[in-house]
């Protein structure tokens, strides 16, 4: 994730033509490279991940996390800090709807999330 | 730029900023891009009797080609989860249409209460979040046309093909931080 921006005031903008064009390369997918998370929620058939990316920012995370699923600041805080550090976290769990459901709202967002069954 | 502030209270709530006239052109003009891709990957999705039948649409089964559009429309399963694939490809069908028209719902928003020639900007809470969630979509389609990583300097060097297109980048952050702060504070 992205850290807060450093300058207070706004940074000037001269816009170029800017184009969305793709990138040679196709980005590495890092994601079978990483630990199996704790089972943190027991007896629940579906877990919704959160994962690291570069581009997502902590407050937005920490924001969207509060307003998608009723957490406290602090929850969502340390869930965020979860996925800066280890590079994923459990934020939401149930069943395959209710996580369905979850994992379309938090792409909605523009997380990066996905689903899989509680080990 | 005047930076976003809270005014009123309760219902009136209100978040207000005052763009300047390249600031809100750029802005615009990187929301209606997305929109039109968005827009062309929501016509690919098939048209069948059954859909016309039911109402209930589908969208296509496999991620879409172009980098940027699959970084805004993700697969549902993790990849090591058991048959990822095919749950994957049977939650996008379902779900896809859905996801496309919240996100065009968010970038319509913009368009509609930024002034193409800049100047004051006045958002309900809901408008807000609408503005978050579009330029969080902008700046991961910037994130994946710029190669963006978790350190991303200030500048580039010159000769760096990217260096023109960096700073857009980061006064996007600013405007989403900003804003997340406002809403929050």
């Amino acid at each position: 994730m992205s850290p807060a921006p450093g300058a207070a005031a706004p940074p000037r903008v001269v816009p170029p033509d800017v184009r969305l064009s793709a990138p040679a390369e196709p980005e590495v997918d890092e994601r079978t490279e990483e630990a199996a998370d704790e089972a943190t929620l027991a007896d629940t058939p579906w877990q919704t991940i959160v994962w690291n990316d570069p581009v997502n920012l902590m407050s937005y995370v920490t924001y969207v996390l509060q307003k998608l699923f009723g957490y406290d600041k602090a929850k969502a805080t340390a869930l965020m800090l979860d996925v800066h550090h280890k590079g994923r976290a459990t934020v939401s769990s149930g069943s395959r709807e209710k996580v369905e459901g979850d994992v379309s709202r938090l792409h909605a967002a523009g997380l990066w999330a996905t689903m899989q069954r509680a080990s | 730029m005047k930076a976003w502030r809270r005014q009123g209270r309760g219902d009136r709530v209100r978040y207000v900023a005052v763009l300047e006239r390249p600031e809100a052109s750029v802005l615009r003009g990187l929301m209606g891009q997305i929109e039109q891709m968005l827009t062309g990957r929501g016509a690919e999705a098939p048209d069948d009797e059954l859909a016309a039948l039911t109402g209930i649409r589908t969208g296509p089964s496999t991620p879409p080609e172009d980098p940027v559009l699959a970084r805004l429309l993700p697969d549902f399963a993790s990849s090591d989860e058991k048959d990822a694939d095919d749950l994957s490809s049977a939650l996008r069908s379902m779900r896809e249409p859905e996801l496309i028209e919240a996100k065009r719902a968010a970038i319509a928003t913009v368009l509609a209460t930024c002034p193409a020639g800049g100047g004051r900007v006045e958002l309900a809470p809901s408008q807000a979040e609408e503005w978050l969630a579009a330029i969080n979509d902008v700046r991961l389609a910037l994130g994946v046309a710029l190669e963006v990583t978790e350190d991303m300097p200030e500048q580039l060097p010159a000769d760096d093909p990217r260096a023109d297109h960096l700073p857009v980048y980061h006064w996007l952050t600013w405007l989403q931080d900003s804003l997340v702060m406002t809403l929050t504070g």
